[in-house]
């Protein structure tokens, strides 16, 4: 944990890397069609789920099955303001969400951090059904199965619409505003999340999931980091509800229903959950699987399943945890 | 007024007397050498005081505080630290990352998220320190799951110094390890708990580690406590010869 090691951490390749792909992602917009624009937003938010996720999985240990109840929040949180209130601020929104939604995973957190493996998974489960049951039944104030509808939203107080001082279709506005605003969001939430990874807390984390015990005699505060976890964890998830549900345009009781959180268990899963950013490409990749799967055949759920299963028996690291060796590997050696 | 003290602790797992009624005294300075045979009774005595385990009955006063009711984490900043039997340190690190966190532990920074471990160099430097008093400075770098045993149990006892404990117990620092290794690791750690003013009580199997290095030994058996004195006393105490080291220690 050397200084030098950390100046290794940004080495020059990797930030020509990090340099090449932030590039790629904005340049996007200009050559890639508005539906793939759309769809690489999808992948981008889901990736902050992602990232969100695997600060319990791929750094606690901590696998759940709860996580739709924090993107449901969030995405309920700015529905809500939108029919009740009758705000159109996406800060609003995104501040709102990330709140509820850790105010949510305090909760959870309070009830479900003191339990581990399957006791941890199975209680995350049945209090995110808990929010989906209520999302439901309350259907006067939810809305219930019809969901509650969200309009394009204001960026920056409504700057971003003056400084381009003309209406546009609701298609440019989220493959190209819409679109950089999430971009922009998703950067923040990457490099927010490699410091916390990379922090003592990260460390400690780290050191509970390999060695709870032992953690524990050499002074780290378990259950806490546990909790504080869970809390970030949620908040990067509501984060991403809220940037997800003007691009949806609605939101329905499904997202709080637990075949989600599988999902989000499975971007992770996919990507591979010991690397950092390997939940986000798991994220990207699985929206494209299933946006296609969809749009190939009406028995999509099987081809999707299908080829979800070959890629995990294929490559059991993940997307990245397989190529990221084999890139290195073809990489000449210096000198 | 003795550092720790226990008064009729307890501890049975259902039929087995585990920790029966032991009264336990560890003085300033000492450094004490817990003997007995398997299931004597020695380690669940340890995980007692150090909170691994519960006492179903009896108190434990540690430097003038009643830690019976505390937690692990309260303990260790009263200043008990252990080692374990079973070497137990974070594998996926380096040796240097083991000890760093300690560190970062103690201080209570392991609830910082917004800063980088790898930039502070106080912490780093007094990882660095720590290894270079345990003689592991050269294998900084390394995972721990990578070291020889007798450099894991090196820094398994290095992870509990760096807490900068008053008390420090040793559950075999030299179990499994070469009979060539015993002698060098006991004399590196029996240095720097001395030079450190550190309490220290290690439990151990071989009875040649135990006679040369400590200053008072105690003897346990099925749960309670057979003989406690100097190593002469013990060693001419029949019950424990009998009992514990038959003809081995002359």
């Amino acid at each position: 944990m050397s200084a030098a090691r950390a100046g290794g951490l940004l080495s020059g390749g990797r930030v020509g890397i990090g340099a090449a792909l932030v590039l790629a992602l904005g340049a996007a917009p200009f050559v890639l069609p508005p539906f793939q624009t759309i769809q690489l937003s999808y992948g981008l938010i889901f990736g902050i789920a992602a990232l969100g996720f695997n600060l319990l999985l791929g750094y606690a240990g901590l696998l759940s099955f709860g996580h739709s109840a924090f993107f449901g929040v969030g995405a309920y949180s700015a529905a809500m303001l939108v029919k009740y209130a009758g705000v159109t601020s996406m800060e609003v929104f995104v501040l709102a969400g990330v709140f509820f939604s850790a105010v949510t995973a305090a909760v959870f957190g309070a009830v479900c951090v003191r339990y581990t493996r399957i006791f941890f998974s199975i209680l995350m489960l049945a209090l995110s059904q808990v929010l989906w049951s209520l999302a439901l039944k309350l259907f006067w104030v939810t809305g219930g199965t019809d969901g509650l509808r969200v309009p394009t939203p204001a960026l920056l107080g409504g700057q971003v619409a003056a400084a381009f001082g003309r209406a546009e279709d609701k298609v440019a506005f989220l493959s190209y505003r819409y679109y950089y605003y999430v971009l922009a969001l998703f950067l923040i939430c990457a490099a927010a999340m490699w410091v916390i990874v990379n922090s003592p807390f990260g460390k400690a984390l780290q050191a509970i999931r390999d060695n709870e015990t032992r953690a524990e005699f050499v002074g780290v505060e378990v259950r806490k980091c546990r909790w504080v976890a869970l809390v970030v964890s949620g908040a990067f998830t509501g984060l991403a509800g809220t940037l997800w549900v003007p691009l949806n345009g609605l939101t329905t009781p499904d997202i709080l229903y637990w075949p989600f959180s599988g999902k989000i268990v499975f971007f992770v899963v996919l990507g591979g959950f010991r690397t950092f950013l390997g939940p986000v490409l798991g994220a990207i990749v699985f929206n494209y699987l299933e946006t296609y799967a969809i749009g190939f055949t009406v028995y999509w759920q099987m081809v999707l399943g299908v080829m979800l299963v070959l890629l995990v028996l294929t490559m059991p690291a993940g997307l990245m945890g397989t190529l990221a060796p084999l890139v290195a590997r073809r990489r000449p050696e210096p000198g | 007024m003795p550092l720790l003290e226990t008064t009729k602790v307890r501890k049975w797992f259902g039929a087995t007397h585990a920790v029966d009624d032991v009264d336990f005294v560890v003085n300033p300075g000492e450094l004490l050498g817990l003997i007995g045979s398997n299931g004597a009774g020695k380690t669940t005595l340890v995980n007692l005081i150090s909170g691994l385990l519960r006492p179903d009955a009896g108190r434990i006063v540690f430097d003038g505080v009643d830690v019976t009711h505390q937690s692990v984490h309260e303990r260790i900043r009263e200043g008990i630290a252990r080692s374990f039997q079973l070497v137990n340190l974070f594998d996926q690190m380096t040796a240097l990352d083991n000890v760093a966190l300690t560190i970062f532990a103690r201080q209570g920074k392991t609830r910082r998220l917004a800063a980088l471990a790898d930039r502070d160099r106080a912490v780093l430097d007094e990882a660095m320190e720590v290894l270079q008093r345990f003689g592991l400075e050269s294998k900084a770098r390394m995972l721990a799951g990578g070291l020889a045993q007798g450099e894991r149990k090196l820094l398994d006892v290095a992870l509990a110094y760096a807490l900068r404990p008053k008390l420090l117990f040793l559950d075999e620092p030299t179990s499994g390890v070469s009979t060539r290794e015993k002698a060098p690791i006991m004399d590196i750690v029996t240095a720097i708990v001395r030079t450190g003013g550190i309490t220290a009580v290690v439990i151990e199997h071989d009875m040649d580690v135990v006679f040369t290095y400590s200053d008072r030994i105690v003897a346990m058996h099925e749960g309670t406590i057979l003989a406690d004195g100097t190593p002469d006393e013990i060693r001419r105490n029949e019950q424990v010869t009998t009992t514990l080291i038959g003809t081995a220690v002359e």
